[in-house]
C-alpha cells in the first residue's frame, strides 16, 4: 500500500463551509480546506484569525455551527478528542497540557489505553523518540525538562497513536532556532512516511521553508490557498493582514550619547535549581544604541532581565549603573525613578494582570514613577482615574492597540495587542534606558513590526535600549550592537553590521574569544 | 519494659498513621481537607456508640468508618459541588465535628467501652523479640500497615492512582484528558474521611476504650502536619507517624521520670518537629515540586 499523494487522490481531510459562531461573532466563516496525504500543510493567519477555532473543531474540542468535515472522503462528526484520535488525528497544542510532577512515561500513559503497562509505554516512547530524532528520557520528571523537551513529549504522545494527520499549533513559538530545526527534520520524516501535517504558524519564513501548501485565514475566512514556496514573504503577509506589513527601517546610525546603562562584572548565583547563574557579565549601552542580547533559551536571559530590572536586586551595588548611578541594590521602582523602563517576558501575570483593566495595569506599573500625574492628595495617594484613563487611551492610540470597549480587561486583548500596550506603557514615559525581554514572542507580524519600529525610534530619540531576544531576524532588524548570552556568560558586544549568523551561532554554542578552543586557536 | 513501651508507641502511632494516610490520598487528588480532627472525632463517637449498641467492636469499627466517611461527604458537597473555600470549610468541619460528637456521645459518657481484642497470628506471634509486638496486635494496626502498602501501590503503580496524582498536579489538564476530576475528588475525600473515621474508632475502641468529649485531642492536626512532614509519600507517613507516636509516649515517660522539662514543651514537640522538617525539605525545591500536589486547595470549575 502506498500513501503517496497524487493530484487526483482523495484528500485525507476536507473541510467544506465550516463555520463556528460564538453568539453573533463568526470565529470561522465558511472555511474550505483540503489536506492531501503526505503533505505539510500550513495554516497561516494573524492572532485572532480563527486558526485555533478551526483546529479545535477538527480535533473535536469545539463543535461546528455549520459545514462538513470529510475524512478520507467520508463525512464525519468529531464529537470529542477521543473520536478524533480514533480517526487518526493527533494534536500538539501550543500550551502543553502536561503534569509537571509526573514522569514523561506517566504523562503519556494518561492519554493512552489503560490496559497498556507503564513499562511498555516507556519502551515504546523511548523507541519512537529515537526514531524521530526527539531524544527523551521516559523516566525524567517533566518539571526538570526544557520547553523544547516538553513539546517532544506532546509530539511523541501524538505519534504513539499512529496518526495519519498531526496538527501542530504554533510549535516553534516556544523553541530556539536549533530546537526548531530539529522539529522540522521530524516533520519531514513524518511526511516521508505518508503522514500529513497541519502546521499552524504566523512565521512566514518557516512556512516557506517547510510547507508544501498553505491556507491563509483572515477574520475567520480563507483569503488564499497557495504554494508558499512560490510566494514572497510580502505576498503571504498581504494575504494574512490584508495590507502590506510595514517594513521596519532604520536610517543611518544615530549619534551616540552618554552611557545610559553600564554593567560591570555582574555575577549572580542561581536562585533555583532550574535557574542559570550569571557569570561576570559586563555591558555598556549608550544613548542612541540598541544592544540586542541573543542566545538560546534558558542560558540566563530571564536571570539577566531580573538583575537589570531590579526584580531581584543584586548584592554588588556598583555592578549595575543607570545614568552613572549605582543601582544594583535598588528595586524596580527605584530604577524607574531614575528614568529606566522595563518590559518583562510574560505578558500575563508578570507584565500585566489579566483580570484588571488596561488603566489599572498602567497605574500598577507607573504609580511611583508618575506619582504626580496619576495620584493626588499627597500622602493620601488618591487615584486620579481620569488622568490614568486618558493616558491609557493615548498609549492605545499611539501603539494602535485594538480592543473592544474603552478600557477593557488586559486578559481580553489578543497577545499582540496586549504586548503593544505593555511596550507602549513604557515608551509613553520616554525612558532614558529601556530593557525588554522577548518583546515580540508569540506576537503576530503586524504587531511585531510595530513594536520593533517603536524600539528603534526610541533609541533614535536618545535612549539606551537593551533587547533580549531569541529571534535572530528581530535582532538583526533592531540592533546596532549584538552580544550573545550562553551559559550565563555574555560575549563582548559587536556592531550588528559586522556579525554573521555563523559567528552568532558559534557564540550561542558558548565559544568565546576569552575561552578559545585550545588546539584550534593556535593553528597557523 | 522495652516491649511495653513499644506496644504503647504502636497504639499511639496507629491512629496518626491511618488518619494521615487518608488525608494523603485526599491531598494527592488536590483537595485540602483541614477537617481531619472533626472527622476523626465523629469516627470515634460513631464507633463507640455502634459498639455499645451492638456489643460488637468490629461493627464499631465499621460504624467509625461510616461516620467519618459520611461526615467527609458534607465537606465534599460544600467544596466540590458548591465550590466553597476548602480551608474555611475544613475548619468548619472540625468545629462542627467536635460539637456534634459531644451531642451524640452525651449518653455514653462514663460508660465502660468494649475493647477491640488483639488477634495473634499463629506461629508469627511466637517469634522472639518482634513476635508479640508486631503479630499480636488488634485489627487497626494490621489495617494501618495494609493501608501503607496498598496506598503506596495504588498511587505509584496503578493507572487509577496515576489519574489521582494527575488531578492533584493539574486539574485543568486532567479534565482536558477526559479524567473525571470531581468524581475522583469525591472518592478521595470519602476515602480520607473513612480513614479518619477508622483512626477515631481506634481511639475509642483500642487506645482508651471509652467515650470522652474531645478525645481526639489534636491528633487530627498532627495527622495533617504528618502529611506535609512525609512530603505526600505513604512510607514516610508510616515513619513519621511512629516518630510522632514515640515523641508522645516518650514525653509521658519523661514526665513519669520527673524530668525537669515542662510537659507543655514536650507536648509541643511533634509540632516543633514538623516545623523543623518543613524547613529542611523546603530547601530541596525539586523534591518539593515533584511531591507537592500543585493544585492542592484550588477550586475546580470545569469549562463548558
Amino acid at each position: 500500500m502506498t500513501l503517496s499523494a497524487g493530484p487526483t487522490s482523495v484528500p485525507l481531510l476536507s473541510v467544506r463551509g465550516l463555520t463556528k459562531l460564538f453568539g453573533s461573532f463568526a470565529a470561522c466563516n465558511g472555511v474550505d480546506l483540503d489536506i492531501a496525504p503526505g503533505e505539510i500543510h500550513a495554516l497561516l493567519g494573524e492572532n485572532g484569525a480563527g486558526k485555533s477555532t478551526l483546529v479545535k473543531m477538527l480535533f473535536g474540542v469545539l463543535q461546528p455551527s455549520a459545514g462538513d468535515i470529510l475524512w478520507e472522503g467520508r463525512s464525519v462528526a468529531i464529537n470529542s478528542p477521543g473520536e478524533a484520535r480514533q480517526l487518526g488525528i493527533g494534536m500538539v497544542f501550543q500550551h502543553f497540557s502536561l503534569f509537571e510532577a509526573l514522569t514523561v512515561a506517566e504523562n503519556i500513559a494518561l492519554s493512552l489505553d489503560p490496559k497498556i503497562s507503564l513499562a511498555k509505554i516507556s519502551d515504546e516512547a523511548a523507541a519512537l523518540s529515537k526514531a524521530y530524532g526527539l531524544p527523551l528520557d521516559p523516566n525524567a520528571h517533566v518539571a526538570d525538562l526544557s520547553v523544547g523537551e516538553r513539546q517532544r513529549i506532546e509530539i511523541v504522545r501524538a505519534l504513539l497513536q499512529n496518526p495519519k494527520l498531526i496538527i501542530l499549533d504554533e510549535p516553534t513559538s516556544v523553541l530556539t532556532p536549533q530546537e526548531a530545526d530539529r522539529l522540522f527534520e521530524t516533520l519531514f520524516k513524518l511526511r516521508s512516511e505518508g503522514r500529513s501535517v497541519l502546521y499552524i504558524s504566523h512565521r512566514l519564513e518557516e512556512v516557506q521553508r517547510i510547507c508544501d501548501r498553505a491556507t491563509v485565514l483572515r477574520h475567520g475566512k480563507v483569503t488564499g490557498a497557495c504554494d508558499p514556496k512560490q510566494e514572497t514573504p510580502g505576498s503571504l503577509a498581504r494575504m494574512m493582514v490584508g495590507s502590506e506589513v510595514a517594513q521596519v527601517h532604520r536610517d543611518g546610525s544615530a549619534a551616540l550619547g552618554d552611557v545610559g546603562l553600564e554593567v560591570r562584572n555582574l555575577s549572580v548565583p542561581a536562585r533555583t535549581p532550574f535557574a542559570m547563574s550569571l557569570k561576570n557579565i559586563s555591558m555598556t549601552v549608550r544613548a542612541g544604541e540598541v544592544l540586542a542580547v541573543a542566545g538560546v533559551a534558558g542560558n540566563g536571559q530571564s536571570e539577566l532581565f531580573d538583575a537589570l530590572s531590579g526584580e531581584f536586586p543584586v548584592t554588588d551595588d556598583a555592578a549595575i549603573r543607570i545614568r552613572g548611578k549605582a543601582v544594583g541594590r535598588l528595586g524596580i521602582n527605584g530604577r524607574r525613578l531614575l528614568g529606566a523602563g522595563f518590559v518583562p517576558e510574560e505578558r500575563h501575570g508578570h507584565a500585566a494582570v489579566s483580570a484588571m483593566s488596561l488603566s489599572d495595569n498602567l497605574l500598577l506599573a507607573r504609580s511611583r514613577s508618575d506619582k504626580r500625574a496619576f495620584l493626588s492628595g499627597g500622602a493620601a495617594s488618591i487615584i486620579r482615574y481620569d488622568a490614568i484613563r486618558s493616558a491609557a487611551r493615548r498609549i492605545c492610540e499611539k501603539m494602535d492597540v485594538r480592543k473592544s470597549g474603552d478600557d477593557p480587561l488586559a486578559g481580553s486583548l489578543s497577545g499582540g495587542n496586549l504586548q503593544k500596550f505593555i511596550v507602549g506603557r513604557e515608551l509613553d514615559r520616554q525612558p532614558t534606558v529601556l530593557i525588554v525581554n522577548q518583546p515580540t514572542w508569540g506576537v503576530d507580524a503586524g504587531a511585531a513590526s510595530r513594536i520593533r519600529q517603536a524600539l528603534i525610534d526610541l533609541a533614535k530619540a536618545g535612549s539606551a535600549v537593551v533587547v533580549i531576544s531569541q529571534d535572530l531576524d528581530e535582532i538583526f532588524e533592531v540592533a546596532t550592537n549584538i552580544a550573545v548570552i550562553s551559559e550565563g556568560r555574555l560575549s563582548a558586544a559587536e556592531p550588528a553590521g559586522s556579525l554573521t549568523l555563523e559567528r552568532i551561532g558559534l557564540l550561542m554554542g558558548g565559544i568565546h574569544e576569552s575561552h578559545p578552543v585550545p588546539e584550534a586557536a593556535h593553528a597557523h | 519494659m522495652f516491649e511495653a513501651i513499644l506496644l504503647t508507641v504502636i497504639t499511639a502511632s496507629t491512629p496518626l498513621v491511618i488518619a494521615a494516610l487518608g488525608e494523603l490520598v485526599t491531598e494527592r487528588a488536590g483537595v485540602l481537607n483541614l477537617g481531619v480532627e472533626g472527622m476523626m472525632i465523629m469516627g470515634a463517637v460513631c464507633a463507640f456508640a455502634t459498639a455499645q449498641l451492638t456489643g460488637s467492636p468490629y461493627l464499631g469499627i465499621l460504624g467509625g468508618i461510616l461516620g467519618g466517611g459520611l461526615f467527609s461527604l458534607l465537606f465534599g458537597f460544600l467544596t466540590l459541588t458548591l465550590v466553597a473555600n476548602q480551608v474555611a470549610t475544613g475548619l468548619a468541619l472540625t468545629i462542627l465535628g467536635l460539637g456534634l460528637s459531644g451531642q451524640i456521645g452525651e449518653s455514653f459518657v462514663g460508660q465502660s467501652g468494649i475493647k477491640l481484642q488483639p488477634i495473634a497470628i499463629p506461629f508469627l506471634s511466637q517469634l522472639p523479640l518482634v513476635g508479640r509486638v508486631l503479630f499480636a496486635q488488634d485489627l487497626t494496626f494490621y489495617l494501618s500497615i495494609a493501608l501503607v502498602i496498598g496506598i503506596s501501590w495504588f498511587l505509584f503503580k496503578s493507572r487509577a492512582g496515576l489519574k489521582v496524582r494527575a488531578i492533584g498536579d493539574n486539574h485543568g489538564s486532567a479534565h482536558a484528558l477526559g479524567i473525571h476530576v470531581i468524581r475522583t475528588r469525591y472518592l478521595a475525600v470519602l476515602f480520607g474521611g473513612a480513614c479518619a473515621g477508622l483512626a477515631g474508632a481506634q481511639l475509642s475502641l483500642v487506645y482508651t476504650p471509652q467515650w470522652v468529649e474531645n478525645m481526639s485531642a489534636g491528633r487530627g492536626w498532627i495527622a495533617l502536619a504528618l502529611v506535609v512532614f512525609a512530603s505526600w509519600r505513604p512510607w514516610r507517613v508510616l515513619a513519621g507517624g511512629y516518630l510522632f507516636g514515640a515523641v508522645t509516649i516518650g514525653q509521658l515517660h519523661a514526665q513519669a521520670f520527673g524530668l525537669g522539662v515542662p510537659s507543655q514543651l514536650l507536648s509541643a514537640l511533634p509540632y516543633a518537629a514538623t516545623i523543623v522538617v518543613l524547613i529542611i525539605i523546603s530547601h530541596n525545591r525539586r523534591t518539593t515540586l515533584i511531591n507537592t500536589p500543585a493544585s492542592l486547595g484550588k477550586p475546580f470549575v470545569p469549562e463548558r
